[in-house]
């Protein structure tokens, strides 16, 4: 297991648990980024600091910070 | 202006257009309504929202609502508040007759929460099954049929932009309108837990009465609601509070023994999404890399992405500041015309005055600006509706981020640099009140284009075109300079409310990143109208009064016995055959003489001894004080203090020569070149906009705020003015 920040784009992987405040755990759930389900890791804006997922099909993006609290594991293929 | 009315009783059927952001809900409510939309004031909150009337054949004519796109029912920004009010009809608005729910087929099972939300409520629904065209370049078959029949409300395919399916879908408007039974399910469709079934009883027990929770289907949909959207701090200021206890009580009781609510509210639904989804959804191998895959190679590249960003800005820069230029001339062209034809046809006197001064060129001082508003939104609108607005975020996040803004902050402030206004309202798609109040504050440091007219006649008049080096120009580098210095101010400030006033973190980021779409220009144009309408009515009406109110203070009292020394003294020099220039020249001094005698010119006196230290006198007092109204009313006001009449503007060779000559009484000049940078560096801090003020208290529902800006901008714009006028006196540079 390991967390969000730590993938390397392109990479599939599983959620396993959200940290962080309530207010940011709902809202990824919401867009449909609960614990077990699939995303892919697009890309790292090194500028940024900003991490783009996909999920069910949409583009996500997250701060670098909050991908940290985003426990993941890592699938293969 | 139209008002919905709040109460059911003799209105006109009403659907509210909802969906996800990104779905094409807005191109769609330009098809189904046209351009015969208004904005109109939902009453008591406040909010614009866009109503156009759609034909039925059976139904008639029927009020369609859009409603601000949001990705579920639970409220975190001020538009998202405003859209599930509008959704579940929460007091003092009645729910719709209908919800037409407008659904990304390419994004289906994320859009499907917000409809199993919306379904849940027990108000008819129809779906609008938008970019059905675009299916099969994303590698995915729908069933509609099925998905009607899993759902139990209608389904209708359509692509928006293309304009097909619409005939159906309005057959199917009607047909839910007459039989509200065909558009709702028969029974919930999401099962609760025994244990999550308590927790809505709870909070169900506690909704308010006016919330209408008859029906035992809608009390616990606005159950559910409360428990996933209430908070100790959200944008939901009118739920009431035993409500909120409730709701706070049961997360924590949860919490103690390791449930987690939210979790447990928002997988039932995404759980019956999956389970269903095999039924009416076939995702068909994954296609090769995508458009939107290559482009955002480069776009969000960290070196190819900001250059790409730094051209886009440049491109709305020099159309805001160079492209709008012969409109803007144009403009004001017409208005000196049509000035001039009606003053011609009226008696000389007072009401050809005060038609000519105070209301032409009260109305012509905002429809001047028209322009660049235009240019602004839409740019704004065709970086939206492309996709392209929310790289800019993500590109700009770090940045926001370092100041203690969000990166949602972004367009507001860059908004802010056309106008205020536009720029406050832009800052609702915030979801926290800190994140929006901060942005609110200091986007009226951004150099607006009501700066532009007062920089331009102070540069030009004060400054001789020279250049820096041998090849700087001196006039433009003063010009840019204003620009940079507003906003490292407006940043600055930025960061030292955020961590004083506002303090505690920013929203953690979160944004979709749509796929890149080709822009409908027919929806842009639409909002560029319905915006530039929205300007012209708020901003024009404060201006219009604002430019009267200054035309009566300047104009009275009238002093009848120094108007019957100039007479006498005109007619003498008629006679003694004195040149025109001469009578010129009487004239002026006349209009001084009148000035100083006027309410205006005594308040300007008042207020010098303030001013003073700024090196301003009380001539420009005047023009201070009429500028508080609006700012490029500062033009105008200085051409009648100097007596050159109201028909002047930056342009006006004579106004910059008057000002140039304008010396104190030891023969001194007034405008020297610090002078002119101190009532620039005054210009560029003050809060000197009615609008502004009056949005902000609109915005921020009372007077703590806007007096607050007021207040700061003022004390800031004071000082810094002071420091560099007497910084400069000290250096020796007056």
């Amino acid at each position: 297991m390991t967390s969000l920040d730590l993938l390397s784009p392109g990479t599939r992987a599983r959620l396993v648990s959200i940290g962080g405040e309530r207010a940011f755990r709902c809202r990824l759930m919401e867009l449909g980024l609960l614990p077990g389900t699939a995303l892919r890791l697009v890309r790292k804006a090194d500028l940024g600091g900003v991490l783009e997922l996909e999920v069910r099909g949409c583009r996500l993006t997250v701060r670098h910070l909050e991908a940290r609290s985003l426990a993941v594991v890592p699938l293969e293929g | 202006m139209s008002t919905l009315p709040p109460t059911r009783a003799g209105r006109r059927t009403r659907i509210a257009l909802a969906g996800n952001p990104n779905t094409g809900k807005t191109t769609l409510f330009n098809r189904l309504t046209g351009l015969s939309a208004k904005v109109g004031n939902y009453p008591g909150v406040t909010v614009e929202s866009e109503i156009g009337t759609l034909r039925l054949a059976s139904a008639g004519e029927v009020e369609l609502a859009d409603v601000p796109g949001t990705y579920s029912l639970s409220a975190r920004s001020a538009e998202e508040v405003l859209a599930i009010a509008a959704i579940c009809g929460l007091p003092p608005l009645a729910p719709p007759d209908l919800v037409l729910l407008v659904v990304d087929a390419t994004a289906l099972t994320r859009n499907l929460y917000l409809a199993l939300q919306v379904i849940e409520t027990g108000t008819p629904v129809v779906i609008a099954l938008n970019m059905w065209d675009m299916l099969a370049s994303v590698g995915v078959e729908i069933d509609a049929a099925a998905l009607a029949r899993e759902l139990g409300v209608p389904v209708v395919p359509i692509s928006a932009q293309h304009g097909q399916g619409l005939d159906e879908l309005r057959l199917a408007l009607d047909r839910a309108l007459a039989e509200p039974a065909s558009a709702r399910p028969d029974q919930r469709l999401v099962s609760e837990s025994p244990l999550l079934r308590e927790d809505i009883a709870s909070a169900a027990a506690a909704l308010p009465e006016d919330w209408r929770v008859e029906d035992p289907r809608r009390r616990d949909a606005l159950a559910l609601w409360a428990l996933l959207s209430l908070d100790e701090h959200d944008e939901l200021a009118s739920a009431p509070k035993e409500l909120r206890d409730v709701v706070l009580a049961r997360r924590r009781a949860a919490a103690d023994v390791g449930r987690e609510l939210d979790a447990e509210i928002i997988r039932g639904r995404y759980e019956w999404i999956d389970a269903h989804a095999p039924r009416f959804l076939r995702t068909r191998a994954q296609v090769a890399t995508s458009r939107t895959d290559q482009l955002d190679r480069v776009l969000l590249h960290p070196v190819f992405g900001f250059a790409a960003f730094l051209l886009a800005m440049g491109l709305v820069f020099q159309s805001l500041f160079s492209w709008a230029d012969p409109a803007i001339g144009a403009i004001e062209n017409a208005i000196g015309w049509f000035k001039a034809l009606v003053v011609a046809s009226l008696p000389e006197g007072l009401i050809a005055d005060f038609v000519g001064d105070a209301l032409i060129e009260g109305v012509g001082s905002v429809v001047v600006f028209l322009p660049q508003i235009v240019l602004l939104f839409l740019f704004i609108g065709l970086m939206e509706d492309s996709g392209y607005m929310a790289r800019v975020a993500f590109l700009m996040d770090r940045l926001m981020k370092a100041i203690g803004l969000h990166g949602r902050a972004f367009v507001p402030m860059m908004s802010g640099f056309a106008c205020a206004v536009p720029a406050i309202l832009a800052t609702r798609t915030m979801e926290r009140q800190r994140d929006r109040m901060l942005t609110m504050l200091v986007v009226p440091l951004m150099t607006c284009s009501a700066r532009l007219p007062v920089y331009a006649l102070l540069i030009a008049a004060l400054f001789p075109p020279s250049e820096l080096f041998g090849f700087v120009p001196v006039q433009g580098l003063l010009m840019v300079g204003m620009y940079l210095f507003s906003t490292l101010v407006a940043l600055a400030v930025a960061a030292v409310l955020g961590r004083t006033l506002f303090k505690g973190s920013s929203m953690p980021l979160l944004l979709e990143m749509p796929p890149y779409r080709r822009p409908d220009l027919r929806s842009v144009a639409a909002m560029v109208w319905r915006k530039s309408r929205v300007f012209l009515t708020e901003a024009g009406t404060v201006i219009l009064a604002c430019t009267v109110v200054m035309w009566g203070l300047l104009s009275f009292p009238r002093d009848a016995q120094g108007e019957a020394r100039f007479d006498a003294r005109a007619s003498e020099l008629a006679q003694a055959g004195a040149s025109d220039e001469q009578l010129a020249e009487l004239e002026n001094e006349r209009a001084a003489a009148a000035l100083r005698h006027s309410l205006g010119g005594r308040l300007g006196r008042g207020i010098e001894p303030a001013i003073e230290p700024l090196g301003f006198d009380w001539k420009i007092g005047i023009g201070l004080l009429g500028a508080f109204a609006a700012r490029e009313v500062f033009v105008s006001t200085m051409g009648v203090v100097y007596g050159m009449g109201g028909e002047v503007d930056d342009q006006t060779t004579g106004l910059r020569q008057r000002i140039q000559q304008e010396s104190r009484d030891d023969g001194a000049p007034v405008y020297t070149p610090l002078v002119g940078l101190a009532l620039m560096v005054f210009f560029a801090l003050a809060c000197q906009c009615m609008s502004t003020i009056a949005v902000v208290k609109r915005e921020t529902r009372g007077w703590r705020w806007p007096v607050f800006l007021f207040v700061y901008t003022g004390a800031l714009a004071w000082l810094c003015a002071f420091a560099v006028y007497q910084g400069g006196l000290a250096l020796g540079l007056g």
